[in-house]
């Protein structure tokens, strides 16, 4: 609750530094209030307080989560610096719009009333609208804003009358008194409530983009300032699945039949649908806009097992992704910046040229990849042998197929970064804070991979 | 300690390599090959054959999971590490004399590769030898990516994906046997699990699918050829030297004792497969005019042989598939070496236009046919040892069968012969100016080497066989219990 306050206020103080025209010293700014809402969240560690009637619960599971978005969203801002390194005062205020996305994603993992849900969606999703459209001059970036919006309001729309009808059958906006209410048979019309939590569902899978609802993802990545996608890419996913979960465990993990069945249907062919259409893409933003949507896949198998490991099996996969996917991003905007743009047929031979940011870049995605020793393997491990051990043979079948053609497609990226034919490569040169994150996603993605004991049992 | 010494010598050395200013890196590199052969000499000394698994470390690494790091060497580890520390020294000695950029990362690779492929034979976690089998895939991915032929790109994402499919099948083989044994990963307790049947035939498929990729067996070899002949020569002698040799070792490791009654089941079926193999590989390589890929069909049809010899389920033919694994890998690398060396002097490697090599380059050719030789498996070269032990297990399983197979015997001295009559005897016709450098030191170095390991294994084979035969006897043991 500590590190909400502090983020909250931490955006308000970074949009004044704004008009004191404090344009690079707001990042350094924002980025120590976010370390030391970490610090917070880790002095609050294991306390477990309710606020506000209960409707906000600071548990491990709460603070875990939001840690990992926190420094997220710390690494993304870092990028700030090189990204709009020619961006004139106004950018300050995105620094700001990116600390309210935090304190939407926030609430997101630390609801236990469905309004604090709503709230929290709404906290998070009207400013990376602004975000995304953030680039004035550029037609692609207002339609992305536009199309994400429009699909968001959609989305918002589903997932409130479906916490509507959730409400009219069982009486209740708390996720635990919802949680009782269902398990103790005293839902009266059950129907009902299977369609407010086919709703909510499908509000969910907008947000994490998961198939079918999934068709604004590319556009909207592609059309967004790269720093902005990355953002979309990290935080956002890990706090949609950090949400579901709690939703699922909380309040409907005794619900038979209907949200499995769907739930299921939904990961296999977003699994499938998102690795396949990564295949086509010439462009390596669009490519990671469907591998984005091919690891919500992945996620959805421990909501699927929700044993007692699944929580840990997303948290564990969120770390494992978010750190793979900003170094991805990162070196998205190094070779947009060094080549023009971020066709494959453009960054052909710049492993060669640029030795350390081509071995990083293979080293995401590798992870991205799920090979080992890195992170990306041992969570994708840990989700398969979760869904495993709930008897999910045949879905981690897919997962695995998928995995197969996913792994070409990454490793396509990488075999082009290192081919003879070279192209024209721009003088750019990169400040400390890039290197820095490259530095950290780099050694985390390994050291996570090989020594992944504590976090894999932070969450009991 | 010593096992973990041989896993972590070859990392370190690889990072030093990455350090060292352009060629000096080989240097680093042979050293460091030279003190892991050191060390693999020392456990070779103080080895028991009689004790089973020896030089054991077991250390908890993710203990939640069930995961530990634990390393050991038995007799069938041995020979394996054996083989993959004999190799690493003389294909790093096999690039002296080549002009290769970046050589520092290219040392580095091989090292690395090294590490990985050790750490694939004497780990004794499934777990942990999953990630060394994957790690193994990393190096030989980026030295064919980076130093490969012109067509490298494709063939090296086919082989990749086609090995990690495998492999990924193999994780989902692994986590089903986790979830059977209380004790996680640990091979003795997966060992002692008794699966019914129906779950033993889930699992065998699941594991045998990486395996079979891995070495290969028919139909799973498409990826093969193609990444032989594009890798370049020293990653074509690590894949097809050491690292094919990690699917024949994971069958005797974690197939034949984990799930004997599904191999039992599918014996029939098995020794198909690679009775097809010995021939269709045998039948394409007579057709080749491109000699690294005539030895890329050469060696699928050789290993067919040993697949053979996994399946027969006595102690011939697994002696035989264990001794025949290191004399492949030694004929193997000595094969494509010659191949290199040929298309260095040549600037190509077709059989057509050649020969009178013998005429200009007499130590080359001498060394070059007692490679050959010992391929063609002859009386007094390696390979007769070890595809007569592998014959004769299999006629114990069925002596017609076993005939069939026997045809690999003639027709590799088809195939060999001929190539080796068109390109090495003969008058050169092409021009009369021909010109064809003899050996320098370090390729003479290389294959006097490999010639001598050819002759001294094909005379003298009790010492080897003596290694690995109470490892068979015991894994027959654990099979029949």
């Amino acid at each position: 609750m500590n590190a909400l306050i502090l983020i909250s206020l931490l955006g308000i103080a970074v949009l004044f530094a704004g008009i004191f025209n404090l344009k690079n010293r707001s990042i350094y700014l924002a980025v120590m209030g976010l370390v030391a809402a970490v610090a917070l969240n880790i002095g609050d560690w294991g306390t477990n307080v309710s606020y506000y009637n209960n409707m906000v619960q600071f548990d491990n599971y709460a603070l875990a989560f939001s840690s990992l978005m926190t420094i997220t969203t710390a690494l993304v801002l870092l990028l700030g610096f090189h990204f709009y390194k020619n961006g004139d005062g106004s950018t300050v205020d995105l620094y700001a719009l990116m600390l309210f996305t935090l304190v939407g994603g926030i609430c997101l993992v630390s609801y236990s009333h469905l309004a604090v849900l709503f709230i929290g969606i709404e906290i998070l999703s009207i400013p990376l609208y602004i975000l995304a459209g953030s680039k004035r001059d550029s037609l692609s970036s207002n339609e992305a804003g536009m199309k994400y919006f429009l699909m968001g309001a959609f989305a918002s729309g589903f997932l409130l009358f479906g916490i509507a009808l959730v409400f009219v059958s069982t009486g209740s906006f708390h996720l635990a008194e919802i949680g009782s209410a269902i398990s103790s048979g005293s839902v009266e019309n059950k129907g009902v409530l299977s369609v407010g939590i086919l709703l909510m569902l499908a509000g969910f899978l907008f947000k994490v983009a998961a198939v079918p609802f999934h068709f604004w993802a590319p556009d909207v990545y592609e059309g967004s300032p790269t720093l902005v996608t990355g953002l979309m890419a990290t935080v956002v996913k890990t706090a949609g699945f950090g949400a579901l979960y709690k939703l699922y465990q909380g309040s409907f993990a005794n619900m038979e039949g209907i949200w499995f069945d769907a739930l299921w249907t939904v990961a296999a062919i977003t699994l499938l649908v998102g690795n396949i259409s990564a295949l086509y893409q010439k462009g390596i933003k669009r490519l990671l806009a469907y591998s984005s949507v091919s690891h919500a896949g992945y996620m959805m198998l421990a909501i699927l097992a929700l044993n007692t490991q699944a929580g840990n099996a997303i948290f564990f996969y969120s770390i494992a992704y978010s750190v793979a996917t900003v170094a991805a991003f990162a070196l998205l905007i190094a070779v947009i910046d060094l080549r023009g743009t971020d066709t494959l047929e453009a960054i052909k031979g710049l492993g060669h040229k640029k030795p350390f940011l081509g071995f990083a870049m293979s080293v995401a995605f590798l992870s991205l990849a799920g090979i080992p020793p890195m992170a990306g393997f041992m969570a994708k491990y840990y989700l398969f042998k979760t869904a495993i051990e709930m008897n999910l043979i045949w879905i981690v079948i897919v997962a695995v197929i998928s995995s197969i053609i996913g792994a070409y497609y990454y490793l396509r990226v990488i075999a082009t970064l290192y081919q003879k034919t070279d192209g024209e490569t721009n003088p750019v040169s990169f400040d400390w804070a890039f290197y820095s994150v490259v530095g950290l996603t780099l050694v985390g993605t390994l050291v996570v991979g090989l020594f992944p004991e504590q976090l894999l049992t932070i969450l009991g | 300690m010593l096992t973990t010494a041989l896993i972590l010598t070859p990392f370190i050395g690889a990072a030093i390599s990455l350090l060292a200013k352009g060629n000096n890196s080989r240097y680093v590199a042979l050293l460091v090959a030279l003190i892991q052969l050191g060390i693999t000499a020392a456990i070779l000394g103080s080895f028991i054959p009689e004790n089973g698994v020896q030089f054991d470390q077991n250390l908890a690494w993710i203990p939640s999971l069930g995961i530990n790091y634990h390393v050991g060497i038995d007799g069938i580890s041995l020979i394996m590490v054996l083989l993959a520390n004999i190799a690493a020294p003389l294909i790093i000695l096999s690039q002296f004399n080549r002009d290769i950029d970046r050589s520092h990362i290219y040392n580095a690779l091989i090292l690395f590769m090294q590490a990985a492929m050790v750490g694939v034979f004497v780990a004794l976690d499934g777990f942990l030898y999953y990630i060394f089998w994957e790690l193994a895939l990393i190096p030989i991915f980026f030295i064919m990516l980076g130093w490969g032929g012109p067509n490298r790109q494709a063939v090296t994402l086919k082989f990749f994906i086609y090995t990690l499919a495998g492999s990924l099948f193999m994780l989902v083989g692994f986590i089903l046997l986790y979830i059977q044994s209380d004790n996680g990963f640990d091979h003795t307790a997966l060992v002692g699990l008794n699966l019914d049947g129906d779950l033993q035939l889930l699992i065998f498929g699941l594991l045998f699918i990486a395996f079979a990729i891995k070495m290969p067996i028919f139909p799973f070899h498409s990826w093969q050829p193609g990444a032989y002949t594009e890798a370049p020569t020293q990653g074509t002698m690590l894949l097809s030297g050491v690292m094919l040799k990690m699917g024949i070792y994971s069958v005797f490791r974690w197939i034949l004792p984990i799930v004997p009654d599904a191999v039992a089941q599918l014996q029939g079926l098995l020794i198909t497969l690679a009775v097809i193999g010995i021939i269709y590989g045998a039948w394409i390589a007579i057709k080749q005019r491109d000699i690294k890929t005539l030895f890329a069909f050469a060696s699928f049809s050789h290993v067919g042989l040993i697949a053979v010899g996994l399946f027969t389920n006595n102690a011939m033919g697994f002696q035989g598939a264990l001794y025949q694994s290191l004399v492949h890998g030694i004929n193997a690398i000595g094969l494509f070496y010659c191949a290199d060396i040929i298309q260095n002097r040549l600037g190509d490697r077709l059989t057509e236009g050649k020969g009178g090599i013998r005429l200009v380059a007499p130590w080359f050719a001498t060394l070059f046919a007692i490679v050959m030789l010992g391929t063609v498996a002859l009386p007094l070269t390696n390979g007769f040892v070890g595809e007569f032990l592998l014959l004769i297990g299999f006629a114990e399983y069925s002596v017609w069968f076993a005939a069939i197979a026997g045809l690999t015997v003639i027709f590799s001295a088809v195939y060999m012969l001929r190539m080796y009559q068109l390109v090495i005897l003969g008058e050169n016709n092409t021009s009369s100016n021909f010109t064809f450098t003899d050996l320098f030191a370090s390729e003479k170095i290389v294959l006097v080497i490999l010639a001598l390991l050819v002759i001294f294994l094909g005379v003298y084979p009790q010492p080897i066989l003596k290694l690995t035969e109470p490892a068979v006897m015991q894994l027959l043991q654990q099979i029949n219990a």
